[in-house]
């Protein structure tokens, strides 16, 4: 039913959104913080290209100080949740024992609170805090790299394969990059683009409910609540940090849906 | 039975575990949080001015940050134990008494979604299922991958600029107007049935292509007894399971969208409580709610369980 157009349109624009966000702010070259009280809800077009905000700052480069943040943390949360879930699944799968009974445990530990109530519950600890919110992310993503990874690795692992490569005395990186990496590679794809997903939605949702990012650092979900009084006045304001969010998860969720999409 | 009595045994194990993470955290960050935070609960009692050092003690005193760590730690693990969840920073009721009352607003919303989400999500599945790749179905993934793009946060605000704004159907936020219930009840709705339409559908599809479905129909039997003897409760299995992602969104969606619509639940009361710190209020809300999931994937198992005999077996 679908071909493998809008994977490629996605993956496009998805490659146009990362170079917005990480060239954007230098591009544009103005301070999304810059206060302009002479100059406030002015529609696109003019000399800023989307505008300005209720305090007169630029639209523009607030939404691409808001997407390189939204993608920087989407790109560390991801990676580092990655190698901390493979790694321990790895060492789940291969080990097995204790180590793996006491992983299991903290991850369906962790499975019972939902994702991002308990992104809330750390980022209590310091409200606005970048680092922390990233540490949260990753807390609550690492899991299901575990559980993919130790659920495939497994029966490879115990397969007649890699008993085979172990009686010829190969190693354990070997044996784990030759038999269980290739296996594990796709759906880790698939899992990331869903993970990047899941940051960007968390990051907007505390900068919505104002626990998020700091202002006046520009942030989607906290200029979406800065924006919705102004939405009669100034429409484009309200628009633009949802048509990017909606553009970039939909082109993550079309990524992320390797053969039929549901 | 013996799977059975592991399956409960197993959550049951998770529930505790992570009641336990969840205090223990919280216990934690009582004691590391920067700042005098005896002090700040005694001022936000007390009034600025009247906070002395005499009233912070007693604020010490009383959350036990005199005592040794450990002893802390233990008293606090066994209060949990008792279900005694402390009083409110800043509100100074017990825990308890405001968690019960937002629940229920909280019950009563997330109740409303689901029904309008059962009222949108299957049927919109059914009759995309019944032609694959047919106007419905390529309606219904398009509107579905739209609305799953959207943050529930994002589709209230739409709903409120159309429904509210707009067209003044229904009013825009609150709790004590009639019909202020509807449109967050919609939001969440909306994002459930996105995903419960194209779970239904795709359940109905390869259901359909099934044999044990054509054979009854080949024998002659009506197509109402066959969908409803052999469709639905092999449909029912994929369907249910996937009820417990539909609770984390409603959990999830229940923090913004109760922000949102002013709507005085356990994730508006959430949301404050992690602004003003009210780590009394933090734990309860996220312990309440993480029991709650816990016990609703116990029932989905033991659902499932009934429905799948081929889970008894393993």
């Amino acid at each position: 039913m679908m071909g493998g157009w809008p994977r490629r349109i996605a993956a496009a624009l998805l490659i146009a959104i990362a170079a917005f966000a990480l060239a954007g702010p230098v591009l544009i070259g103005l301070d999304p913080a810059q206060q302009d009280l002479g100059r406030t809800l002015m529609p696109p077009g003019g000399g800023d290209l989307l505008g300005t905000d209720n305090l007169g700052r630029s639209l523009l480069a607030r939404l691409a100080q808001a997407a390189q943040i939204s993608f920087l943390l989407a790109l560390l949360s991801v990676s580092s949740a990655a190698i901390a879930g493979v790694s321990t699944g790895l060492a789940a799968a291969w080990w097995g024992g204790w180590m793996e009974r006491i992983l299991v445990a903290i991850a369906d530990m962790m499975l019972a609170i939902p994702g991002l109530l308990l992104v809330f519950l750390l980022i209590a600890f310091a409200p606005g805090e970048v680092w922390l919110i990233y540490a949260a992310i990753s807390l609550t993503l690492w899991i299901e790299y575990f559980r993919v990874v130790r659920a495939t690795a497994r029966p490879i692992l115990a397969g007649s394969e890699v008993q085979a490569a172990r009686l010829l005395g190969f190693g354990a990186t070997y044996i784990i990059r030759r038999h269980v990496l290739p296996e594990v590679a796709p759906l880790l794809l698939t899992l990331m683009a869903y993970g990047a997903a899941t940051t960007v939605l968390a990051v907007a949702s505390l900068g919505y409910i104002n626990v998020g990012i700091h202002p006046p650092t520009a942030e989607l979900g906290q200029m979406m609540s800065e924006y919705f009084p102004y939405y009669r006045a100034a429409p484009w304001l309200i628009a633009a940090p949802i048509t990017l969010l909606a553009t970039g998860l939909l082109c993550l969720a079309l990524l992320a849906s390797r053969d039929k999409p549901q | 039975m013996r799977s059975i009595a592991s399956l409960l045994g197993r959550r049951v194990l998770q529930a505790l575990l992570a009641a336990l993470f969840v205090s223990s955290l919280c216990f934690f960050m009582v004691r590391f949080l920067p700042g005098d935070i005896a002090f700040d609960i005694a001022s936000g009692r007390y009034g600025q001015e009247m906070t002395t050092q005499a009233a912070a003690a007693e604020v010490r005193a009383e959350l036990g940050l005199d005592k040794p760590m450990a002893a802390a730690w233990l008293s606090s693990v066994s209060a949990l134990a008792r279900f005694d969840l402390g009083r409110s920073y800043t509100l100074g009721k017990p825990v308890w008494g405001l968690i019960r009352e937002q629940l229920g607003h909280t019950l009563q919303l997330s109740g409303l979604a689901m029904l309008f989400s059962l009222l949108i999500g299957p049927p919109i599945g059914i009759i995309a299922a019944l032609r694959p790749g047919g106007l419905v179905d390529r309606l219904n993934l398009l509107g579905s991958a739209l609305l799953r793009a959207l943050p529930p946060f994002a589709t209230g605000i739409i709903l409120i600029i159309i429904f509210a704004a707009s067209l003044h159907w229904l009013p825009a936020a609150g709790h004590t107007q009639r019909g202020t219930i509807i449109l967050p009840a919609l939001t969440l709705a909306l994002g459930l049935a996105a995903v419960s339409s194209r779970v239904v559908r795709s359940a109905m599809i390869d259901v359909a292509r099934s044999a044990y479905f054509h054979f009854p129909l080949t024998k002659g039997l009506p197509l109402s007894t066959v969908v409803l003897r052999h469709g639905v409760r092999n449909m029912a299995v994929p369907v249910i399971a996937h009820l417990a992602m539909q609770f984390v969104y409603l959990i999830e969606g229940a923090i913004v969208v109760e922000t949102l619509f002013a709507w005085p639940g356990i994730g508006h009361a959430l949301s404050h409580a992690v602004r003003e710190r009210d780590i009394p209020l933090i734990q309860g809300a996220v312990l309440v709610m993480a029991i709650l999931f816990v016990l609703f994937n116990m029932v989905i198992d033991l659902v499932l369980v009934a429905l799948d005999p081929r889970m008894r077996a393993g």
